[in-house]
């Protein structure tokens, strides 16, 4: 049986969840068609039956939704000895989960506890004797073959490496409640307080039909106004790389990439963004990619379609006088 | 008063072309040059704070090839105190042969007298990426870990670690002895200064040998991705190539 570790958000399975989800089915297929359940912790933001209903579709069987005090906090080490109890009572052979912050901490924990292998950021499946994945190492830049030849196997499914799709065959979606015991000692690293986050605004960006991404090339916070009158100019909306989350100079919500948002856009304009294997997991599916980038060399550039080779600075204000000249 | 220990990893600098040895087993280094990941200069970074906030110690550790000792000079002339150096061929070892390696560190420094309170990792190490080193130490130490934290203080035996989550800000506030790893964006690294400079080289590094036999990595190899031919179509140079977009723009239909 193939353990899934489920996220989710106000859609229920959240999508990276989704997409692990339609990865593990490869390997079911593989194996002769075993089961994929699925484990979820914690207070739901949908009612339990769409989450199931929704899992249903994707082809899950059983969904174990561990509930109770011990879970109303996020901890690695707490989700992961839920997640480890799950495994336990269904035997799994396999437990995977997206590679988010949260997918790669709990599994690597139930790594740790079961003296396994953990491999993360897998892109493709080798096959099953022996089993054997294909993973993002050195940022993206480089693919690591790897064995995992203990069960239960444990690995991480890159974000958008592989697109969500529903299954041919509907899963029982059966609702399992678990309410497992916690040591005290792996409630001690959990979460105490939480700022929740800016609104989640990533919706828009998911489905505009232009959107101006920004990279480390835009230099600093308030470096976005020509940015961000493009945006205006085009009725899209604006995108950044991880660089810039990380930085600060924008929210999270607005990232594109295997950790931020797939965009399927008209028209992507990347502008000082290099073009990394993570960044282009989340733009991949534009239909026309515009790079501005100082660098010729840079991928961004020789993977778009277009491309002016130039400072965004002095290329995009250019841009937006051009468009306002041209309305009149 | 907090002694920290921080881990940093020699990694061949990837922000150029990659380029892998011939038996595919690693990157190869020889033209690109070696560095450390963001993560870890960040977590430096921390190491030497908190200890300036409560005057202890900040040893920093790594586990490579004899070479490596230019990465524990780097973290030397930064502000961290001491330095310790396993030396090994890291390709050798998986995230769970360094993990115990550098739990054997701490064991015997702390029966030696010199506790390290506090363990600073990488969120995940910018060649091998694993991902789990930072958590396998803390279950061979027994000790509790907060993963990914951009923000680290420490304040009455307690580490207060914030986490820039997709769900919030999330802080937790965990008693000591513990193991953080650390995601870059929280703070600036400073730059070495010519007297922090002068101040690494004269640090005796404290050289061993691992405790254990690696039981190895699992890869079976390397690979690059295929390359790409690219078809793109330069419209231009700097501020001049605006009206090319403009008409490009008009040809897709995106300017209203
Ligand atoms: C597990 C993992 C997950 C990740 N997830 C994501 C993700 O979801 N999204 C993401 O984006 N990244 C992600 N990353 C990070 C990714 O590897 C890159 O580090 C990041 O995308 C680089 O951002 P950047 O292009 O803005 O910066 P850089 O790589 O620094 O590139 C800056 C670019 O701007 C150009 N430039 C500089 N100045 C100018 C100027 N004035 N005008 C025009 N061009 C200029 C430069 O030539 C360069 O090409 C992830 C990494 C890992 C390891
Ligand atoms: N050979 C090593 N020497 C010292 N620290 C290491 C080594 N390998 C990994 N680490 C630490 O563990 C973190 C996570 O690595 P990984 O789990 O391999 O992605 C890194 O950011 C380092 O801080």
């Amino acid at each position: 049986m193939i353990l899934v570790l489920v996220e989710t958000d106000a859609s229920g399975a959240d999508e990276v969840s989704r997409e692990t989800i339609t990865f593990a089915r490869n390997l079911s297929a593989a194996g002769g068609g075993v089961p994929i359940d699925a484990v979820v912790i914690g207070d739901l933001p949908v009612p339990a039956e769409s989450l199931t209903d929704q899992l249903a579709s994707y082809g899950v069987r059983d969904v174990h939704h561990v509930t109770g005090d011990a879970f109303s906090a996020y901890g690695g080490a707490s989700w992961a000895s839920a997640v480890v109890s799950v495994r336990e009572t269904t035997g799994s052979v396999v437990v995977t989960a997206g590679g988010t912050p949260r997918g790669m901490e709990v599994l690597a924990h139930l790594a740790a506890r079961k003296g396994v292998a953990m491999a993360a950021n897998v892109v493709s499946f080798g096959g099953l004797s022996p089993f054997t994945v294909t993973r993002q190492v050195v940022g993206g830049a480089v693919l690591e073959e790897m064995v995992l030849d203990e069960r239960p196997a444990v690995f991480t499914v890159a974000g958008h490496a592989v697109e969500a799709s529903p299954a041919e065959a509907r899963g029982d979606g059966r609702l399992v409640s678990v309410n497992p015991e916690v040591d005290t000692a792996d409630l001690v690293a959990r979460v105490v307080s939480s700022d929740p986050p800016a609104a989640d605004l990533s919706g828009g960006l998911k489905s505009a039909r232009v959107v101006v991404g920004a990279g480390r090339g835009a230099g600093g916070a308030n470096k976005f106004d020509d940015l961000l009158e493009l945006t205006s100019l085009l009725d899209g909306e604006l995108g950044v790389s991880r660089v810039v989350t990380s930085l600060g100079w924008r929210p999270h919500h607005e990232q594109i990439g295997q950790t931020g948002s797939r965009i399927s856009p008209d028209l992507y304009v990347a502008c000082g963004i290099s073009g990394a294997i993570q960044h282009w997991a989340g733009c991949s599916s534009a239909k026309t990619i515009l790079a501005i980038n100082t660098d010729a060399e840079a991928p961004m550039v020789s993977k778009a379609h277009y491309a002016v080779i130039g400072d965004l600075h002095e290329v995009v204000p250019a841009i937006n006088e051009e468009i306002k000249r041209r309305r009149g | 008063m907090t002694n920290v220990l921080v881990c940093v990893k020699r990694v061949v600098d990837s922000s150029g072309e990659v380029v892998l040895t011939e038996d595919g087993q690693s990157v190869d280094g020889k033209f690109a040059g070696y560095t450390m990941s963001n993560h870890e200069e960040c977590a430096v970074e921390l190491a030497v704070q908190a200890t300036a906030a409560t005057g202890g110690t900040a040893t920093v550790l790594t586990l490579g090839e004899p070479e490596a000792v230019e990465q524990l000079r780097a973290a030397l002339a930064v502000g961290c105190t001491a330095a310790v150096h396993v030396e090994a061929d890291a390709g050798a070892f998986g995230p769970s042969d360094v993990a115990r390696e550098i739990a054997a560190v701490v064991k015997e420094h702390e029966a030696a007298g010199r506790p390290h309170d506090l363990v600073l990792l990488g969120n995940d190490a910018a060649d091998s990426g694993d991902f789990q080193v930072g958590i396998r130490l803390a279950y061979e130490l027994g000790r509790p870990v907060v993963n990914g934290a951009a923000r680290v203080t420490v304040e009455d035996g307690h580490v207060v670690a914030g986490v820039e989550a997709p769900t919030g800000y999330e802080t937790y506030r965990v008693p000591l002895p513990a193991v953080v790893t650390v995601l870059e964006g929280g703070v600036e690294p400073r730059y070495p200064t010519v007297p922090g400079r002068m101040k690494a080289k004269k640090v005796e590094v404290e050289t061993r040998s691992p405790a254990t036999e690696p039981r190895g990595a699992k890869r079976v190899r390397l690979l690059l991705p295929p390359p790409q031919p690219s078809s793109v179509q330069i419209l231009g140079k700097g501020a001049d190539a605006a009206p090319a977009v403009v008409d490009l723009l008009e040809q897709l239909g995106v300017t209203r």
